[in-house]
């Protein structure tokens, strides 16, 4: 701090607690830094602990492997699913089972299809989020679309299977689960992958001859 | 510019006792004086004013708004309007009004309390006063863009700030971001100043509940108003850069917007209340003429108050569907608050308690926030019940809890303290008649705005909707003529302040009969330049 305009006492005054004056500001400011940071920093703490506890209701973003449980066939959970467009993207996505009755342990296979009502070649990509959100870690998804975008020309349309497996330790008050895709538009990328990819079904036809398809639809 | 006060009449003579001049070398004359000034005195007066002013513009934004609720139907204003009308009040009153008002009163009071000659860093000190007018012009602008301005309430969550704003939302982020500045730079220079410019012998137990209470609020800015600044940032990377921050399509999460806008807000609550607890601590004192019961405990009260309000910010959201654990969590730490709040009521309470009272203005003001800042905050612990507050969410009872903890609590404040160091800023006393029709006024006006709208809540009415059902007509007709009655009555205010400016009945210089902190050793009006040595301090016994 430059000297201000003041009677000769007063600027020795001043003078005199200068230093400590600069402490403190220096200080200050360093918390200030600090707390800037954290704000950002908040943001991965935030997936972070949100991953573990799956407290956003979302699921992992990639497959995830079978988990080796036997069918709880004394208990069933009602699971449903919703879809929606997000506004202003002109597709369907259907899913062909609402809702379906899963035994904790066993895997399911449900089927979507995505439509592209418009006139043009488009991006999308479907986002899923579980409710309860304490489901979102005991469930495991072995196949989902929602793993990539999906391209789509002018009025194509494309069948896509979900396999998924509830885990035997879902909390036992947990009695329905709703799963719920909003598809939302993407930028066509160098991400995007194309819709019929050999290698994934191919994967997805040996896997799932081999589930252990324990399906009541009532 | 025309309204600011005049020059202090007392340039030379009288400035007896502890001394003080009003002399400076090459002042610049004019308007100049009040661009460049660096002394302390003058800062505090512009802040003050700039208050004013933001408060008369976010009032008249209330009352678009109470208009248009007179009667259920659209009447005066489209909806579209009406949310920026929400909208603007809110960001006007909480960061153009009551923030500001109380660092005018930090820049005025806290070196007359401490005894210093003046704040710690006083060029930053008009920097960040002059950062203000800048980010209100801007916000302020946005009402004439097209799309118009910001009409997402005050909280501004995303996305409806983001993916679905109007294009002038880049504008409101900028002047966030200047305000916020201008708050932090504020705070700097309170904490330097309290920290390091004390009177000799003053013990940091010595110092004033204002002042206090200040240092303690100016550590809450630092430690939040950077979040606020973090999150503003995203917004405007999410809206202009691609980011997805709080974009579910891009793998953000628009609940991380609350949980981040909460961690700032409800800190941000404090900030406006802490300061009004350290008015009320000294005029109380000052007209129950006795010492302020439990000195220490409202320190530690006051601290614990802040340090709880980094643990409760999810119970603003309860309804986002918060694991149960949370949930708990969140309301039993929201309730642990009253407990430090209940001991600064009642140390006022104590302090009233066989005092000699007597009611002037500055006086009933005070008494008027203890009664009425203690109904605010019992229906704050109604919404902290987590199963009833999935009842009472974004419904009215919302509104009137923290209205009645804004109004009559922060505003009533700012006003008491107006009135209580009126005759140390102009050397005249408020007119006494016309003050005590403005508290008349206010009061009935407050109560009758607020109140009906705890039950049009509880009954179910949401809030910033411009329409409403029949049922809820009666109610929100009472409001309506309870606020433009509460509104009219500040012109009065205005009156006041500007007749107290020109003249009235000569204060002396301890003003007020029980005042005994130093500001009242200095002449009234003060002159420009006080504790120029610093005063001899006698610490007293609390």
């Amino acid at each position: 701090m430059r000297k201000p305009v003041m009677s000769k006492a007063e600027a020795e005054e001043i003078t005199d607690r200068a230093p400590q004056v600069r402490r403190t500001v220096t200080r200050t400011l360093v918390v200030l830094a600090g707390m800037f940071v954290f704000a950002f920093a908040l943001v991965p703490l935030y997936d972070v602990f949100c991953q573990v506890t799956g407290l956003n209701g979302k699921t992992s973003a990639s497959a995830q492997t079978l988990a080796n449980q036997d069918a709880d066939m004394s208990r069933t959970v009602n699971m449903q699913f919703i879809t929606r467009s997000s506004a202003g993207l002109p597709w369907q996505l259907e899913a062909h089972t609402r809702q379906v009755q899963v035994h904790p342990g066993a895997s399911v296979e449900v089927y979507f299809t995505f439509t592209n009502l418009s006139d043009r070649t488009m991006v999308a990509r479907a986002v899923p989020s579980v409710t309860p959100s304490e489901a979102a870690t005991h469930l495991r998804k072995l196949a989902c679309f929602c793993f990539q975008n999906q391209q789509l020309g002018p009025g194509e349309s494309f069948k896509a299977p979900l396999v998924f497996q509830l885990t035997r330790e879902l909390p036992d008050d947990i009695r329905t689960v709703t799963m719920v895709y909003t598809l939302h538009p993407q930028d066509s990328g160098p991400r995007q992958v194309q819709v019929s990819d050999p290698t994934f079904d191919q994967w997805l036809a040996g896997h799932v001859s081999a589930l252990d398809l324990a399906m009541d639809n009532s | 510019m025309a309204s600011l006060p005049p020059k202090h009449r007392l340039q030379q003579g009288s400035a007896d006792a502890v001394g003080g001049s009003d002399t400076h070398h090459d002042r610049p004359r004019g308007i100049m004086r009040w661009v460049l000034t660096t002394n302390h005195k003058e800062i505090g007066t512009l802040y003050l004013l700039f208050s004013l002013l933001m408060f008369m513009i976010g009032g008249v934004f209330a009352l678009v708004v109470r208009a248009e609720l007179f009667q259920p139907g659209l009447q005066l204003v489209q909806p579209e309007f009406f949310n920026q009308m929400t909208t603007m009040h809110g960001l006007i009153m909480v960061f153009g009004a009551v923030m500001p008002a109380f660092v005018g009163l930090a820049n005025w009071m806290v070196p007359l309390q401490i005894g210093a000659p003046d704040m710690a860093l006083p060029r930053l000190n008009n920097f960040s006063f002059w950062l203000l007018p800048v980010a209100f012009t801007l916000l302020l602008s946005t009402l004439i863009m097209p799309g118009g301005a910001p009409n997402f309430g005050w909280t501004f969550y995303a996305p409806l700030s983001t993916t679905y704003a109007p294009p002038s939302t880049t504008y409101f982020i900028l002047s966030l971001h200047i305000a916020g500045i201008s708050s932090i730079l504020g705070a700097i220079n309170i904490i330097a100043t309290i920290l390091n410019l004390r009177a000799p012998g003053m013990r940091l137990m010595d110092m004033t509940l204002f002042v206090w209470t200040w240092l303690i609020t100016a550590f809450l800015l630092i430690a939040v108003m950077p979040v606020l600044a973090g999150v503003v940032t995203m917004m405007l990377m999410d809206i202009n850069f691609g980011t997805s921050f709080f974009n579910a399509a891009g793998g953000g999460d628009p609940v991380l917007f609350q949980h981040l806008f909460w961690f700032f807000g409800h800190p941000e609550v404090y900030i406006m209340i802490l300061p009004a607890f350290g008015i009320v601590s000294v005029i109380i004192p000052t007209f129950a003429r006795k010492r302020l019961f439990g000195y220490a405990s409202m320190v530690y009260a006051t601290a614990s108050i802040a340090i709880l309000s980094f643990m409760v910010w999810a119970h603003h959201m309860f309804v986002v569907g918060l694991p149960l654990v949370a949930e708990l969590f969140f309301m039993y730490s929201t309730m642990l608050i009253a407990v430090p709040t209940g001991v600064k009521v009642f140390n006022w309470i104590a302090t009233l308690f066989r005092g000699s009272i007597t009611f002037e203005p500055a006086m009933l003001f005070a008494i008027a926030f203890v009664v009425l800042f203690t109904i605010g905050g019992f229906s704050g612990l109604m919404l902290a019940i987590s199963p009833a507050d999935f009842q009472y969410h974004d419904t009215y009872f919302v509104v009137a809890h923290f209205h009645y903890v804004l109004v009559p609590g922060a505003i009533f404040s700012i006003m008491a303290a107006v009135y209580y160091w009126l005759p140390k800023w102009t050397g005249h006393y408020p007119h006494l008649r016309l003050s005590q029709w403005h508290f008349w006024l206010s009061i009935i006006g407050v109560n009758l705005t607020f109140f009906p709208m705890h039950f049009s809540g509880l009954a179910g009415m949401p809030r910033r909707i411009p329409d409403y059902s029949l049922q809820f007509a009666d109610f929100n007709m009472i409001s309506s003529v309870g606020a433009f009655m509460f509104g009219l009555s500040q012109l009065l205010f205005v009156v006041i302040v500007f007749m107290c400016v020109r003249g009235g009945k000569k204060a002396p210089a301890k003003a007020w009969d029980g005042a005994e902190d130093l500001e009242w050793t200095v002449p009234s009006p003060a002159p420009l330049h006080t504790f120029e040595h610093p005063p001899q301090y006698r610490p007293v016994e609390h």
